[in-house]
């Protein structure tokens, strides 16, 4: 079964980091096969940026997203360019502070979960910058597409010595919420 | 052997990554390059590795200096690489036809982007085929690999390293920046299972005087050692079978050049390598390669879906070509197309190799963006 899942931001949310350790948790640690592709501009900071992982039980031909089941929609602009993508039904996380002009008739086609991402992530570690592993933590538990340890190892994998603890803390906050919005409880 | 990363296991690296660390287990231990978006991965991996391994990455000037660090490294006796995209290796081309000439068994990685000149920097291209086989001057033979996946890129850059060795000959592993920045999952295996082949070298001295001679008849002479007791001489010039410059006898120069294109295209059949999907019983095939090819697979598997009997031949080489083997195809089927990230280049092959027996139309994607499996089915379809 192949699942696609596209993250769109601007350079420095960390959207490729968190791409490449959604892929890493389940090309290594599920026994998936996954494929993680980016585009960025020539600025490191600010630019677009977006990042594609594919996950499927059998080997990955086309590398890209073309009618994600999940997307991650962290900015206005990535907003604009990419929820049209979105497969019927498919899983959308928008950072509301960051995607003030919504399209409320477009986003009926699919299960919408809103929140204010960064500031809650920013509360929970003291860092906003981990906004982007705190997302995955949600991804994870609304979708379900990857085993909760396997996202875990594949987090401490990715994040600089000495933040393990925060950025674990910002994954189970994203676990937390992901399970209140399951229940309907956000 | 200590290697400064994981073997044994497998992880989850760009296909740059997987390049590097393919290099330094076919036992690479001399990288000289200049960074280039999409190949300067490569560069850092290597300048990170090398000291680890006692191998020695080194920045150069340009990348005329880094090819022909490459050369000189290679004349030490040690495997060498260097990694570049279309600006760069445009400026080795004139190293690389010296690199031919001399018999330098060497790996050139090109990690395409799109061009002409510097282009598109961070967008991937399948651009520059006919530059990798014939960009530079003169008549001569040339190895292409074109891998799809980053285990395509582990594995080749391998086999690059092997090729090169057996047939002392620089081999062009031709890549691009959609492979060499995806990440996807590398087994890396146990160093001890890894083929590694080394270059003939003299076995007595009166072999040690002759680097051009072909003593077995395999068209591959044994390669002295600098340092090591012979005093060969190597040029660009047209030279006799102990290396000394003639460069007006036609004799010299045709058994010289014929023997270093005939070590290549004679040995066409242990060089080429493809793989085939539904294209047995086909009514249509489609010849793809390298990141091309995986659009092309799903766009069969979804023609097949609506009937549609579509095959496809991938190629993991493309020079030497193997034009026979298409004709045989070309016998079989109504039509081929060749989808490529180009403007047609290993289209101009296929027509040549379908000899008349079957149309060849091309399918070709320029601006960055990989072929979508629509943009396939639909000019099939």
């Amino acid at each position: 079964m192949r699942k696609e899942v596209l993250i769109g931001g601007f350079g420095g949310q960390g959207v490729i980091l968190a791409g490449v350790i959604l892929g890493r948790a389940a090309a290594v640690y599920d026994g998936l096969y996954a494929v993680q592709t980016q585009a960025y501009g020539p600025e490191s900071r600010g630019g677009a940026s977006r990042a594609e992982v594919v996950i499927s039980d059998e080997p990955v031909d086309y590398p890209k997203a073309l009618n994600p089941k999940y997307l991650i929609l962290l900015s206005q602009e990535a907003y604009d360019k990419y929820l049209s993508f979105g497969d019927d039904g498919a899983i959308i996380l928008i950072e509301e502070e960051l995607v003030p002009h919504r399209n409320k008739e477009l986003e009926e086609r699919f299960k919408v979960y809103a929140l204010p991402f960064t500031e809650i992530a920013e509360n929970t570690t003291g860092l906003s910058l981990t906004m982007n592993i705190l997302v995955l933590g949600f991804l994870t538990k609304v979708s379900g597409i990857i085993k909760e340890e396997s996202i875990e190892k594949a987090v401490l994998d990715a994040v600089p010595k000495g933040t393990e603890e925060l950025n674990l803390k910002a994954l189970h906050k994203g676990f937390e919420l992901g399970k209140k919005a399951l229940n309907g409880e956000l | 052997m200590r290697y400064p990363f994981s073997v044994g296991r497998s992880d989850f690296i760009q296909g740059d990554e997987a390049i590097a660390r393919a290099a330094i287990l076919a036992g690479c231990r001399f990288y000289a390059g200049y960074p280039i978006t999409p190949a300067s991965e490569i560069f850092e991996a290597m300048a990170l590795y090398m000291p680890l391994v006692d191998g020695v990455s080194i920045q150069m000037e340009d990348e005329l200096g880094s090819i022909a660090a490459v050369i000189g490294a290679s004349w030490t006796g040690a495997k060498a690489m260097t990694a570049t995209s279309g600006p760069g290796f445009s400026l080795m081309m004139e190293n690389l036809g010296y690199a031919v000439m001399t018999e330098t068994p060497m790996v050139v990685v090109d990690v395409q982007r799109g061009g002409p000149s510097t282009g598109q920097p961070t967008l991937a291209a399948q651009g520059d085929v006919m530059q990798a086989i014939w960009g530079t001057h003169g008549d001569h033979s040339i190895i292409v690999l074109t891998p799809a996946t980053v285990q395509e890129a582990f594995d080749m850059t391998i086999r690059a390293f092997n090729l090169a060795e057996k047939y002392r000959t620089p081999v062009v592993l031709l890549t691009d920046g959609e492979v060499g920045h995806m990440r996807e999952r590398v087994n890396i295996p146990d160093p001890d299972e890894i083929e590694r082949i080394y270059r003939k070298i003299p076995k007595s001295k009166e072999q040690g005087k002759y680097p051009f001679r072909d003593w077995d008849g395999d068209g591959v002479p044994p390669m002295p050692v600098f340092g090591r007791g012979y005093r060969a001489y190597i040029t660009g010039l047209t030279h006799d079978e102990r290396g000394k410059p003639k460069t007006v006898e036609a004799e010299i120069h045709e058994s010289l050049i014929r023997r270093i294109v005939d070590k290549i295209e004679k040995n066409k059949k242990d060089i080429i390598d493809y793989e085939t999907f539904d294209l047995d019983d086909a009514d249509v095939a489609i010849v793809s390669y390298g990141i091309a090819s995986r659009s092309a697979i799903r766009a069969v598997k979804i023609l097949r879906k609506e009937g549609i009997k579509a095959g496809l031949l991938k190629l993991n080489v493309v020079w030497p070509f193997d034009f026979e083997m298409i004709e045989r195809i070309a016998e079989r089927v109504n039509r081929i197309y060749v989808a490529e990230m180009n403007l047609g280049q290993v289209y101009h092959l296929v027509k040549e190799g379908a000899n008349g027996k079957a149309e060849v139309e091309l399918i070709p994607k320029i601006g960055g963006e990989v072929h979508t499996p629509k943009d396939i089915i639909e000019r099939v379809r």
